[in-house]
């Protein structure tokens, strides 16, 4: 691939060289060191009667029209057309298209007002009498799409391209006899006079590269892919819905509506009844103390479950029961004090009867149901009877042993 | 080197003096109208000397060759700069009947004035109008005394030091003719503000300066003043500079019309609303046509700028648009309802004529017509102008 492309440009670089002459005589070219005498050697060229010359130079040399004596360029007047065509096809382009084809009231001005269109009948004046006299130029005068001239590739080119000055003169003129023109450029102080010879083959019949057809195939095919890329990228690309890193999503969000039922809720009630799993209902939950279905306390004497219970009782209980139970509340009095759990009353109680009370509340102490699950409920059982054996502990609960705890 | 006729500067005193007895009568029949008059040919004067010595500072700046020859006749017309100390003092006595804000109770009766009064106070007013001429002297006394000093001892150095000069007074000028341009004339109407006002003026000045520059070079050098060398192709880079500022100054024009009409804000538009009605939109359409569009077909082609009938008439014409705009941009503050036009504006015309004239015949008696100690001056004069050649 990389090899076939190798070759195709060295062919199309082969074209371009033309290095093929013929022995026909293209004209005579003859080099000058300073902007000065080039000047003076013009002048003369001029003075002899050659018609068909010309000075090439690398940079404009001012005083040169005089001294070819040429006349005051015409390009003017194409400039000056193309720069009327843009202001009038810039002031036609917006009475239209504000005028009639897309009418739009903005800030209360006329649908078309000369002030607005000015800035872009400059423009556009600036932009052709530019770009069409350079069009116009180039094809016209430097003859585009032809790329080569019999002057080029020659050494007199090289130079007056960079640091010499050089004249030409033609051999289509009518006075030109080489040796003549070749004794008359040497008097004139060129040190450098060339005979350039033209192209081997009709420079007409050469073709340039820009009509190959593997050249007119990439642009066509450029024009093409870039025609699609265009009509896909303003009627399907432009109009998906961006990608937004899963921030929108169908589902249900804490303290939103939602709009999936009537009611606005996200979460359904359950069907009446219904006993979540692990979960086993208090019977006695809201009924009154002379219900209570005496059940026994079902969780073991072990350590663990007496520091479950301690560490329950002084989280939820001891702020009002005190940390003894003596209803002693660290609350200092905001609220009023609940009554010793040491009572005779509260000895004597069933398990259950405390269990009661800490599921369904008395008084004023509210329900602790949600806060404490039933095996910890049990648990702090334990350690009130614990706690109140401590406050009324018997001789016989002394260990004989007094090291014994 | 050929001394201009005596009969140049008779005729220049006769017009000053005419100017001076119009604006005088003028100050007998109408003395508020007479005032707005002295602001008109006031500007009009700074526009000038001030321009010229810009147009001076510009070529040192830009290390110009093709203007050298012409040089000096910008270098006389800055001439003017000292006199503006005499000039601007009829200013003084005439801030009451030219500007509402130096009315004590106008101002307290008005919050938006009130906000301006810092910068629109008499006594600020009065030290600003004097700091920018002494400003600009100070600048036309460094630049031209070295130019001057060059035609004697050719040093060379004193090119160079101009040239750093010129740089500094760029932006001088510039800060400086947009706060005269405020304080003379867009106070005259303190509710109004244009930020690109300064522009504006500025533009307007160097076509003045340009102008002035441009008809002078043409009728000495007509009258064997100049060198005998210079060719068209100096008047066309002349004119072609001319050509490109007074684009400019329509470019800047427009500008500051442009956005006021896109905005519609009634705080900007109150301005240019009875300046586009009447006999003031009559005015206004002149101004456009006749700083603008005419002397922009006409200086257009490429021939036309070295016709010399064609730019003296162009330079004129020019001159009087300088004025016209100056005129549409103080008069209406006097009267919105309509235009108006009579001996009493004549004066100053005929003052800023023999004012340059004698200004110039002044420094043409004493000076060079041609920097002749200038190094640029021999590539300048020469009949092409080589790009490898320059002076650094």
């Amino acid at each position: 691939m990389l090899k076939k492309l190798k070759e195709k440009f060295v062919e199309i670089d082969g074209d371009l060289r033309l290095e093929e002459r013929s022995n026909e005589i293209y004209g005579v070219t003859a080099v000058f060191e300073t902007p000065d005498s080039v000047i003076e050697a013009a002048k003369k060229v001029e003075d002899y009667g050659y018609a068909k010359w010309d000075v090439n130079t690398p940079f404009p040399i001012h005083g040169m029209d005089d001294a070819m004596k040429l006349k005051p360029t015409k390009l003017g007047y194409a400039t000056f057309t193309f720069g009327t065509i843009g202001a009038l096809s810039a002031l036609a382009m917006i009475a239209y298209m504000s005028g009639f084809d897309y009418k739009n009231i903005i800030g209360g001005k006329p649908f078309f007002a000369l002030p607005p269109s000015i800035p872009i009948t400059f423009e556009l004046t600036i932009l052709l009498a530019a770009l069409f006299t350079i069009i116009f130029t180039l094809v016209v005068f430097n003859k585009l799409p032809k790329i080569n001239h019999p002057l080029m590739e020659t050494e007199y080119m090289r130079r007056v391209s960079s640091e010499a000055f050089g004249i030409f003169i033609s051999a289509e003129d009518k006075k030109f006899n080489p040796d003549e023109v070749i004794g008359m450029l040497k008097s004139l102080g060129s040190n450098s006079v060339n005979l350039v010879y033209k192209f081997a083959t009709d420079e007409d019949k050469i073709k340039t590269p820009i009509f190959k057809p593997a050249f007119l195939g990439i642009l066509a095919g450029t024009a093409v892919l870039t025609a699609i890329i265009t009509y896909v990228v303003l009627n399907y690309a432009i109009y998906t819905v961006p990608f937004d890193w899963m921030t929108n999503q169908p589902k249900l969000n804490p303290q939103k509506m939602s709009t999936l039922f009537a009611d606005g809720f996200g979460m359904r009630t359950p069907v009446e009844g219904t006993v979540a799993r692990g979960f086993k209902p208090y019977e006695s939950y809201g009924k009154p103390d002379s219900l209570i279905r005496i059940i026994s306390n079902p969780m073991p004497f072990t350590k663990e479950v007496f520091e479950l219970g301690k560490k329950k009782y002084d989280t939820y209980c001891s702020p009002c029961h005190g940390n003894y139970g003596k209803g002693d509340s660290r609350l200092n009095g905001q609220f009023p004090n609940p009554p010793t759990l040491h009572s005779d009353k509260v000895r004597n109680w069933k398990d259950a009867n405390i269990y009661h009370i800490i599921v369904n509340g008395q008084n004023i102490m509210p329900s602790y149901a949600k806060q404490i699950n039933e095996n910890e409920r049990w648990a702090i059982v334990h350690y009130i009877r614990a706690l109140q054996r401590s406050q009324n502990a018997l001789d016989s609960d002394i260990p004989v042993d007094g090291n014994k705890k | 080197m050929k001394k201009l006729p005596g009969k140049f500067g008779t005729i220049a005193a006769l017009l000053l003096v005419a100017g001076v007895v119009l604006i005088a009568l003028g100050f007998f029949a109408d003395k508020q109208r007479a005032f707005f008059n002295y602001i008109i040919m006031y500007s009009f004067i700074v526009s000038i000397a001030v321009g010229s010595l810009g147009i001076v500072a510009l070529e040192f700046m830009t290390d110009a060759q093709w203007s050298t020859p012409f040089r000096r006749i910008s270098e006389f017309l800055s001439f003017g700069i000292p006199f503006l100390l005499l000039l601007a003092i009829p200013i003084v006595f005439g801030i009451h009947d030219l500007y509402h804000w130096s009315h004590k109770e106008a101002v307290e009766a008005d919050p938006i004035l009130q906000g301006k009064a810092p910068y629109l106070d008499e006594g600020f007013f009065i030290i600003r109008l004097f700091a920018m001429i002494v400003l600009w002297l100070i600048f036309y006394i460094l630049i031209i005394r070295n130019s001057e000093k060059q035609d004697e001892t050719k040093d060379y150095k004193l090119l160079t030091r101009n040239v750093k000069i010129s740089i500094g007074f760029a932006p001088v000028l510039m800060i400086s003719l947009t706060i005269t341009a405020i304080d003379l004339i867009m106070s005259l109407e303190p509710h109004w503000f244009s930020t690109i006002f300064g522009v504006y003026y500025f533009a307007g000045s160097a076509v003045a300066a340009l102008s002035a520059m441009v008809f002078l070079s043409v009728s000495l050098k007509e009258n064997g003043y100049l060198a005998s060398e210079l060719t068209d192709k100096q008047f066309h880079s002349m004119s072609t500079l001319l050509f490109g500022m007074n684009v400019f100054w329509a470019y800047i024009a427009f500008s500051q019309f442009l956005l006021i009409w896109y905005a519609d804000i009634p705080e900007e538009t109150f301005w240019l609303e009875h300046r586009m009605h009447g006999s003031w939109g009559v005015v206004s359409l002149a101004l456009l046509f006749i700083h603008f569009v005419i002397p922009f077909l006409i200086l257009l082609p490429g021939r036309m700028k070295e016709n010399r009938l064609t730019l003296k008439t162009m330079a004129i014409w020019l001159l009087f648009a300088h004025f016209l705009d100056l005129y549409w941009l103080v008069m209406p503050n006097l009267n919105k309802e309509s235009a108006f036009f009579s001996w009493n504006e004549i004066g100053s015309l005929l003052f800023i004529a023999g004012f340059f004239m004698l200004v110039f015949k002044f420094k043409a008696d004493r000076t060079n017509l041609t920097p002749i100690g200038d190094p640029k001056i021999e590539q300048a004069i020469g009949l092409h102008l080589h790009p490898d050649i320059s002076i650094d």
